[in-house]
């Protein structure tokens, strides 16, 4: 498996450190306790689309949300995060 | 006598006719209209359940629904190893409740699953090491589990070929547990599936759930491609998949899936009488019957669906195997592969009701599922006939994660791939 970094180009897994489902979002402080016993364990875990995020520790590092296919590993598409938390922010 | 017990009789009979008379292990059962217990999935861990279930429950008119054949699963990939030398009050019990069925399973199922004590060895490498393992040790021996602590020397005696003396991590002892060993997992899963199915357990093979029936809140049945199948109680003991069965039913589980592969060499003469573990990298080996070395590592470490993984892993399986015994540096690779794995929010497992009336579920295996399938299939048996969990699985409850009441055996936190 290989990454398309947006900085670095196409590069090896092993240059980059996984950190799981990049659609959950932290709760509110004051959230009710189901709120965030959902955020810290559940999880959608889909066989096929999953958006993840990455870490390019051994490269640019940065850290980069992939669209990648759980069934057959093929990487659909990867952008910064900061860019895909800025367009969500601003609802577009 | 039939050709349907296996005996020492029953061979010498079926010799002298020919081998004519031997019955298929499990009949080609067709799903009837409707089950007291469907129990989804026909691995090692259904197969145990439905066997209990019928066995020393009592029950009658249960089936197991596979999607695949039995043995295409993890109960046929995983690297055969079974132990119990576990640290923590909520799992030590339980997988020792494992270990001692194992011991008696042959007997118990009247099939040769070729259970070896050859015992377990987690080497160690530092002191904090060292210290962590007696620890364990004492804990293993406090639940009544056999435990020692070998030195250096001892360790040498019994593998005298390991790499002692490497500069960065020089093999200082290891925690032996004898009673730990291998079982052909195989025949795990055809010997559960033969014994279920001679006390009427229908296993119905090539047979996918594709819904959970669910009638004001309460469990009616499953959806399958070979039609709707009625049930009393549905248990779901779907390993990897779990989640996406979960889901039909509107649950989302603590578990993400994810790729462990493990690896066979060519057959080698036996020189490894025993599972070892390398305690400064994660590398697990043995030596099957036929000679190859069986050995695995860590899991890939994303979530995939896939069995099969990536080469990073490869390499770095292989570089601790090179680092603890450089001797198989010229030994040839047969084959490889790769499971799925429900790796849990904590490491540990969940044999619990659900929040969906005469829906249970047993997952979150990890990739320690093998050595528990005798307690899970027992557990699960009991959860599903009295309502209330066995004595040795009270820990494993589905709601432990909102009342912080995890059992993290590592200390990972919420982070499955680091279990």
């Amino acid at each position: 498996m290989r990454i398309t970094c947006p900085h670095c180009g196409s590069r090896g897994l092993e240059e980059f450190t996984y950190r799981g489902d990049a659609t959950v979002r932290r709760p509110a402080p004051d959230a009710p306790h189901d709120a965030w016993v959902d955020y810290v364990y559940l999880r959608d875990n889909p066989a096929g689309l999953h958006k993840e995020l990455w870490y390019h520790g051994n490269g640019c590092r940065s850290w980069i949300v992939a669209e990648r296919n759980t069934i057959t590993h093929e990487i659909h598409s990867t952008r910064l995060a900061t860019e895909a938390l800025s367009e969500e922010k601003s609802g577009s | 006598m039939s050709s349907k017990h296996y005996s020492l009789f029953s061979l010498l009979r079926e010799t002298l006719r020919g081998n004519t008379g031997w019955k298929p292990a499990w009949r080609k059962a067709s799903p009837q209209s409707s089950y007291d217990v469907v129990i989804v999935g026909g691995g090692g861990h259904g197969l145990a359940t439905a066997y209990y279930l019928a066995k020393r429950y009592g029950m009658r008119r249960i089936a197991v629904v596979e999607k695949g054949w039995i043995g295409g699963g993890n109960v046929g990939r995983n690297t055969t190893i079974v132990r119990s030398n576990y640290l923590l009050p909520g799992n030590v019990p339980f997988y020792e409740c494992a270990m001692k069925l194992w011991e008696g399973l042959e007997q118990d199922i009247n099939y040769n699953a070729m259970v070896s004590q050859r015992g377990i060895l987690n080497l160690f490498h530092n002191d904090a090491q060292r210290n962590a393992y007696i620890r364990r040790g004492n804990s293993m021996r406090l639940h009544g589990v056999d435990a020692d602590i070998l030195d250096a020397a001892a360790v040498r005696e019994k593998l005298p070929f390991l790499n002692f003396d490497n500069a960065r991590f020089p093999i200082q002892g290891g925690l032996l547990q004898q009673r730990g060993g291998t079982v052909r997992h195989d025949a795990v899963a055809w010997g559960y599936a033969r014994a279920a199915d001679q006390l009427g357990v229908d296993i119905i093979e090539n047979c996918e759930v594709t819904g959970i029936r669910i009638e004001n809140g309460r469990t009616t049945g499953v959806e399958t491609s070979r039609g709707f199948i009625g049930a009393g109680k549905v248990g779901l003991a779907c390993a990897g998949n779990s989640s996406r069965v979960a889901a039909m039913a509107g649950l989302r589980l603590p578990i993400e899936s994810h790729v462990l592969q493990a690896f066979v060499s060519e057959g080698l003469k036996p020189f490894i009488d025993c599972v070892v573990t390398f305690g400064a990298g994660h590398f697990y080996v043995s030596q099957s019957d036929k000679g190859g070395l069986v050995f695995g590592g860590d899991i890939d470490g994303y979530n995939s669906y896939a069995q099969r993984g990536n080469l990073p892993v490869v390499e770095d399986v292989i570089s601790g195997g090179m680092a603890l015994m450089p001797r198989i540096g010229r030994v040839r690779l047969l084959r490889h592969w790769g499971g799925l794995m429900d790796m849990s929010m904590d490491g540990s497992p969940i044999i619990d009701k659900t929040p969906v009336e005469q829906l249970y579920l047993n997952a979150g295996w990890c990739y320690g599922g093998f050595k528990a399938t005798p307690a899970s299939g027992l557990c699960f048996a009991h959860l599903l006939a009295r309502d209330e969990p066995h004595e040795v699985a009270t820990a494993f409850r589905l709601d432990r994660f909102g009342r912080g009441a995890v059992i993290d055996e590592k200390g990972m936190g919420a982070q499955p791939n680091l279990h």
